[in-house]
C-alpha cells in the first residue's frame, strides 16, 4: 500500500492527497512534524528526501519526491480511465502545467509560510510573483472558458488541475486575496464539485 | 504603530512563544502591543528589551512570558504542568490578521463547531449547545465556563469513535484562555488545551497554541498536527470577520456568537476598560468611564 509522509497544513502534500481521493487509492499516511518540529530536515527524513521536503510517497519500495512527479506516478499506475494523465496530444499542454504548479506557482507556498508561519524572506517580492502567477493562469482559464473548457487542458480534469489548485485556493494564507481572478473562482468551483474531493484548512469553501 | 498606552493592556503578562524557539546566544526580535522587542537569550537567562528597557520576564510552563507594565495577578496557576503522565505539546506560533481577543472569544466558542470543524469537533446533524454555567471568579480574576458538553465526531487525534466530551473553559487573562476536556483514552481526566495570544497589533496576532494531553498512542506529529488542523480552520474565518476589532459598544455587533460566555468575557473586558484589540466606541463622553 503506498504510504504518504504528510503534513496536513502543506498544500504540496494536499496534491497528494487530492488525487488519492479522487482515484479511491488505499493509502497510509505517516505525519511529519513540519512545523514547529522541522522533523523533514532530521537525518531520518533526509534519508527518504535529501532535499528535506515533503511530500514523499513510498510505493512498492519505489521512494519518490516532488508533488509533480507522484501524481505522474499514482495516475500512471492507478487511473483506468487514462484521462488523468493523458498519453494523447493532451501530455505537452499536462506537463506544462505541471511545471508552473511545481515552479510559478510556488511563490504563493514561500509568501504563505512568510505570512502564516513567520518564515525568514521578502514577503512582498514573493507576492508580486504570486500575482504574476495567477494573472497568467486566470487569463488562461479564460480563454479555455471561451472556448467552452472548464479544465485546464482538454475536456477532463487531470493532473494539471490537481497541482494548480492547493495553492491557488491557499492564497488568503499568503495575503492574497481572489476577488482580481473571475476565471480561476469559476474554475475552482468545478475542482471543488469533482467526487472525491477533499478540503484542506486554510482552503475556503465558500465558492 | 507604537506602543499602545492602553493601561489595562500592558499590565498583563504575554508570552513570546515557547522557550524552545529561543536559542541560547541568540537574539530574536518579537513585538507586542504595537511595539518592537528583542529577546536574547543567555546561559543562564532570557532577558527582553523595548525601547532602551529592560522588562519583567518569567519562564513558566515552557514558554517565555513578559510585560510592559505591572500586572496585578502573578502569572496563572497550571497545575497540570505538575503530572508526570502528561505529554507537553508546543503547536508552533501562527500568525492570524485578526484582533487578539476575537481569537479568545472564537477559543470560548462551542456553537462554531459543527460548521468550520465540521465531522471532527461537530456534526451538522448536532448543532444544538446544551446549557451550561459561567462564573467569574473574583479572587483569581478568572472566568471559567464549566458543565459544557458536545456530541464530537473526532475529539482528538487519538479519537476512533464519535464521544460527547466535557468541557471546562477559563479565561485567565484578556489574551490567555485555556479549555479542559476529555481525554479519548481517559475519561476520568481532563487534556488541557492553551491558547495564549500575542497581539502584536491591535488586528495582528500571533497564537501558541499549547497542550498538557493524555495520550499514549498518537506520535508528538500526529498530536500537534490535529491542533494545528483545528486552528487553521479558524483563521480563515477569524481573517474573514469584521469588524476586525472587537466591537464592545452595545448593539454595535448581531450577538450571533454572543452566547454565555461571550457575554461573560465582553463584560469583563469593559470592566477593565480593556482597549487594545477593540473597536473605538462613540457611546462614551471622553469624561466618561466605561463602566459594566
Ligand atoms: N518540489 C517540491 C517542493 C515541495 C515543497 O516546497 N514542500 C514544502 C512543504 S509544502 C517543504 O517541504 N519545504 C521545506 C523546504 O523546502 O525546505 C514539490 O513540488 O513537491
Ligand atoms: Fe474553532
Amino acid at each position: 500500500m503506498p504510504k504518504l509522509y504528510d503534513y496536513v497544513l502543506s498544500g504540496s502534500c494536499y496534491k497528494v492527497r487530492l488525487l488519492l481521493g479522487m482515484l479511491g487509492i488505499a493509502h497510509e499516511t505517516q505525519a511529519v512534524d513540519f512545523f514547529p518540529g522541522r522533523e523533514h530536515k532530521r537525518p531520518e527524513f533526509l534519508a527518504l528526501n535529501p532535499l528535506g521536503q515533503l511530500p514523499v510517497l513510498e510505493d512498492d519500495g519505489l521512494v519518490l519526491r516532488d508533488a509533480q512527479a507522484i501524481l505522474c506516478h499514482l495516475a500512471n499506475k492507478h487511473d483506468t480511465s487514462g484521462n488523468w494523465l493523458p498519453r494523447d496530444d493532451r501530455f505537452g499542454p499536462v506537463m506544462l502545467w505541471l511545471s508552473f504548479a511545481g515552479g510559478e506557482l510556488m511563490a504563493i507556498s514561500g509568501a504563505r509560510m512568510i505570512a502564516m508561519l513567520n518564515y525568514p524572506g521578502d514577503l512582498v517580492a514573493l507576492q508580486a510573483k504570486a500575482r504574476t502567477a495567477l494573472r497568467l493562469l486566470d487569463d488562461h482559464l479564460a480563454d479555455r472558458a471561451q472556448a467552452g473548457g472548464l479544465w485546464l487542458v482538454g475536456p477532463t480534469p487531470t493532473i494539471a488541475d490537481i497541482a494548480t489548485f492547493p495553492y491557488v485556493a491557499l492564497s488568503h494564507d499568503a495575503g492574497i486575496g481572489h476577488e482580481d481572478y473571475p476565471a480561476i473562482n469559476l474554475w475552482q468551483r468545478q475542482v471543488r464539485k469533482l467526487p472525491g474531493f477533499v478540503g484542506m484548512p486554510g482552503v475556503p469553501d465558500y465558492f | 504603530m507604537s506602543l499602545t498606552d492602553d493601561r489595562a493592556a500592558l499590565d498583563q503578562w504575554y508570552t513570546l512563544g515557547a522557550l524552545r524557539d529561543f536559542p541560547v546566544g541568540a537574539e530574536t526580535p518579537s513585538r507586542l502591543l504595537g511595539e518592537d522587542l528583542t529577546v536574547r537569550r543567555l546561559s543562564d537567562g532570557v532577558e527582553v528589551r523595548a525601547a532602551g528597557r529592560t522588562l519583567p520576564v518569567r519562564t513558566d510552563y515552557g514558554h517565555l512570558w513578559t510585560s510592559f507594565g505591572t500586572p496585578e495577578h502573578a502569572l496563572f496557576a497550571l497545575p497540570e504542568s505538575q503530572e508526570p503522565d502528561r505529554r507537553w505539546i508546543h503547536c508552533g506560533p501562527v500568525r492570524v490578521r485578526a484582533s487578539g481577543l476575537r481569537l479568545v472569544e472564537n477559543f470560548l466558542d462551542l456553537a462554531h463547531f459543527p460548521y468550520v470543524h465540521t465531522d471532527i469537533l461537530g456534526s451538522e446533524a448536532h448543532p444544538e449547545v446544551a446549557k451550561y454555567e459561567v462564573e467569574q471568579r473574583r479572587d483569581v480574576d478568572e472566568l471559567w465556563a464549566t458543565k459544557c458538553e458536545f456530541y464530537q465526531p473526532k475529539a482528538a487525534a487519538a479519537s476512533d469513535e464519535g464521544q460527547i466530551s466535557k468541557y471546562m473553559y477559563r479565561v485567565v487573562s484578556p489574551f490567555n484562555v485555556m479549555l479542559y476536556k476529555t481525554p479519548p483514552t481517559a475519561p476520568d481526566r481532563w487534556d488541557v488545551i492553551a491558547l495564549f495570544v500575542q497581539p502584536l497589533d491591535e488586528a495582528v496576532s500571533v497564537a501558541h497554541a499549547f497542550m498538557l494531553v493524555i495520550d499514549e498512542t498518537s506520535t508528538d506529529a500526529e498530536l500537534s498536527a490535529f491542533q494545528q488542523m483545528i486552528f487553521v480552520q479558524d483563521k480563515i474565518v477569524l481573517e474573514n470577520q469584521r469588524p476586525s476589532l472587537l466591537p464592545l459598544q452595545p448593539g454595535r455587533e448581531t450577538p450571533t456568537r454572543a452566547d454565555l460566555s461571550s457575554v461573560l468575557y465582553r463584560r469583563w473586558l469593559k470592566e477593565k476598560q480593556l482597549r487594545f484589540g477593540t473597536e473605538p466606541r462613540t457611546d462614551l463622553q471622553s469624561t466618561d468611564l466605561p463602566n459594566a
